[in-house]
């Protein structure tokens, strides 16, 4: 007990300490108004005209490059008013909640977002009815970004899924695994300045060491000789999502940020739908990931005393698995898998401290509808929820997707409690 | 700023509007959670029911009636019939909720109540009748403060405590309905029918053995927990004014989840006790970094970060709360079977 206590204030001091040498370089800079214009689907817009004016009848434009930000440079901290001049976004799309935005820069930098609606994805959710109405290609696009969607659910679901299986906790912390790989691959790439293809897999190995193997031993692995409860470690891991959350927020703040490759890349356009080269690769290396540790698990023997373990810890016990390694190479095995997801989503869209957190719920309705601690119920249940909350904003708008998730997932526990895949059993 | 002005600020909160809102929530994730066992994540959802009722029935809907042949001023005349709108809305909301997943394991209900609580404040927040992205802002609750008995003066002193006409009221109504539903919640859980409730927290095969209807008696925990936080949430739009959908986050369950393991679950008291303690010490601790920053004691944090390191403790206070003393400060570890459904 002493122990556990001991290792979790040196973690503790170790953050701090750690923020308090990153904390020292973030104030330095000079103030500045960062506008990021991205179009519905966050991808980049270039050559847009910002205006800014501020006390002291101050004013200053920037444009946007490649990667859609353009930086204003401000003389002093106070309250300026940023405003896009509409003319020059392509495609004359016009901006959600107006063209003006009123910011209060402290010190640093302080960043304004302007998401514009393109016309030819409805983009504004004010019409209610998502745009253009039904065309195929609207369908076609929606249904590819809802593939590339249920890879990065199917990465955090699958490792949430195998932890659920082996320990029978529901980690409410899942979603910070996400967040914490983007953000280690964010620091190594760039605080230490390496390339996003050396930062990326370092960051996946770091994460499954660090967050994946060294978080089951401080928290976990003691948690379980002490006999804490299901209900009680579920509680223990929601506190653990919270202070995670926060302390990248404390350490980075809670401006969206992108890697410093890949973050502008021009789209395909390949017939009717639209797709940028790198959601390509990297869903290529998911499909690959995920295919290999299927493989893993249904062939190799820590594989198959994973599913044993899953089956009945005490019965695998007896038999000779050692239960404790292989909960190990779970964790280790979930971290990664959570890591690549959060990189996934950080290069596509961005990173910033609030993703793990969005996704949690959808990586619970991925695994309760396709059942609770199958394999094969994670990827279904993924495809079935990615695939959905993209497919709905063609009726419901488009904050409302993710609740699409959610409430097919509670229909279907009124039906088939056991999820798409499980084996019926008593459940109550 | 000072230290005088820092325990003043800590002490007004920890009995303020805010820590009344917690705690109502609170109170009735205990008679759910604490007494029955019933892992509710979506205390949130009731207090946005009873939030959203008083300001769609009172203000929204009065003003642009949806849909619009609906007489709505004659239905809503006051603020007491909103009231009672919004408490019979979050008792069909627990029979929503509770018939599908009362019957299944406990993990069941904790992912379809927090999934629920998220569902409402998406469709909240994209729904332009009920509000929208804008929330309603107004004047809520114009009944309520008529009724203000204290004399017109600007602000009443107690000691250092300072509060205007209209907080003086707001509080002290909070703290009176507190007092009486703490009553209520004692009788009830020395009643019969509050044993049963704690027998089903222990062993709910012993007690359905013992041929009670183990299921009726959980949606009606469910119900009387979900009418508190329907409660939390009247008292919060009447207070503050303001319905904003996105302060109806899971967050502030499981902030309520803090607070009654703080305090100490299962205790009439503890949420009380919980209540008062994470919020004084939630805002000394702010105020406290902040006036070591403004007087240069501290030089490498800056205001801004304030705000996480509060979070962060509360995550970090949950965690060691619940591996080294859940049953809090007045809970009795034996009755804490977490492990129940």
């Amino acid at each position: 007990m002493l122990r556990a206590f001991a290792r979790l204030l040196l973690a503790l001091l170790g953050l701090m300490a750690a923020s308090v040498a990153l904390t020292g370089v973030a104030a330095a800079a000079d103030p500045a108004v960062v506008a990021v214009v991205t179009d519905a689907n966050k991808a980049p817009i270039a050559g847009v005209t910002i205006s800014v004016t501020g006390p002291d009848g101050f004013t200053g434009t920037g444009t946007t490059g490649a990667d859609g930000i353009a930086t204003i440079i401000v003389p002093k901290s106070g309250k300026y008013v940023a405003t896009i001049d509409e003319a020059t976004i392509p495609g004359g799309a016009t901006v959600k909640d107006g063209t003006e935005r009123t910011v209060n820069v402290l010190s640093g930098n302080k960043k304004v977002l302007f998401p514009v609606g393109m016309p030819d994805d409805g983009g504004g959710s004010q019409d209610g009815g998502g745009g253009s109405g039904i065309t195929l290609d609207r369908v076609m696009q929606l249904i590819l970004d809802g593939v590339i969607l249920s890879l990065i659910i199917a990465l955090g679901a699958l490792g949430l899924n195998l932890i659920f299986g082996t320990t029978g906790l529901s980690n409410f912390a899942h979603g910070e695994l996400l967040t914490l790989g983007a953000f280690t691959a964010l620091v190594l790439n760039t605080s230490l300045g390496l390339d996003l293809l050396i930062a990326a897999p370092l960051a996946i190995l770091l994460s499954a060491l660090l967050w994946g193997w060294g978080q089951n031993q401080v928290l976990w692995k003691p948690l379980r000789k002490r006999q804490t409860g299901l209900i009680a470690a579920m509680i223990v891991s929601i506190g653990l999502a919270i202070m995670l959350r926060y302390v990248i927020l404390f350490l980075f703040g809670g401006a969206p940020k992108s890697y410093q490759q890949f973050a502008g890349q021009p789209g395909l356009e390949l017939g009717p739908i639209f797709i940028t080269p790198k959601a390509i690769v990297l869903s290529i290396i998911a499909i690959i990931a995920l295919v290999a540790i299927i493989l893993w698990l249904k062939s190799s023997r820590i594989g198959k005393a994973t599913r044993a373990v899953s089956d009945n810890p005490a019965l695998a016990s007896a038999s000779g698995i050692n239960v404790e390694r292989v909960i190990s190479i779970v964790w280790i095995l979930g971290a990664m898998l959570a890591a690549y997801a959060g990189v996934f989503l950080g290069i596509t869209q961005n990173v910033v401290w609030t993703m793990g957190q969005y996704l949690l719920l959808t990586l619970f309705a991925a695994i309760v509808l396709g059942g609770l601690g199958t394999i094969g119920g994670a990827i279904v249940g993924s495809f079935v929820v990615g695939i959905t909350v993209q497919l709905s904003t063609l009726i419901v708008p488009t904050e409302l997707k993710t609740g699409a998730a959610l409430l097919l997932m509670i229909l279907l526990l009124l039906v088939r409690p056991q999820g798409l895949l499980g084996r019926p059993e008593r459940v109550g | 700023m000072d230290m005088g002005f820092v325990l003043t600020q800590a002490i007004t909160q920890a009995i303020g509007v805010t820590a009344i809102i917690y705690l109502l929530a609170t109170m009735g994730l205990n008679i759910q959670f604490g007494y029955t066992g019933l892992l509710n994540f979506g205390q949130i959802a009731f207090v946005a029911v009873g939030s959203y009722a008083i300001g769609v029935f009172l203000i929204q809907w009065q003003q642009d009636p949806w849909p619009n042949w609906m007489p709505w001023p004659t239905l809503v005349p006051n603020l007491w019939v909103a009231i009672l709108y919004a408490l019979l809305l979050s008792v069909a909301l627990a029979l929503i909720l509770g018939i599908p997943t009362l019957r299944l394991r406990a993990d069941y209900l904790a992912i379809v109540t927090i999934a629920t609580g998220e569902i409402m404040r998406l469709a909240f927040k994209s729904t332009d009748p009920l509000g929208g992205s804008q929330g309603i802002n107004g004047k809520m609750g114009q009944d309520f403060y008529d009724l203000n008995p204290f004399p017109q003066q600007d602000r009443f002193d107690f000691g250092p405590l300072s509060y205007t006409r209209a907080d003086l009221w707001v509080v002290l109504v909070g703290w009176v309905v507190i007092a009486l539903l703490l009553l209520l919640t004692w009788a009830l859980m020395r009643s019969p029918w509050g044993r049963v409730l704690k027998g089903i927290r222990e062993d709910e095969d012993a007690v359905r053995s013992l041929g009670k209807n183990t299921y009726l008696r959980k949606m009606q925990a469910l119900i009387l927990g979900g009418l508190l936080g329907s409660l939390s949430g009247i008292f919060w739009a009447i207070a503050k004014q303001s319905v904003q959908p996105d302060s109806f986050v899971p967050a502030f369950t499981f902030f309520c989840y803090t607070i009654l393991i703080l305090g100490g679950a299962a205790r009439v008291m503890g949420p009380v006790l919980g209540a008062i303690i994470f919020w004084f010490l939630l805002v000394f601790i702010e105020q406290f970094l902040l006036l070591l920053i403004d007087n240069g004691t501290i030089t490498f944090l800056v205001p801004t970060q304030v705000g996480p390191i509060r979070f962060i403790l509360v995550g970090l206070g949950l965690m060691l709360l619940m591996i080294f003393r859940p049953q809090g400060i007045l809970g009795d570890k034996k009755e804490i079977a977490l492990d129940a459904r």
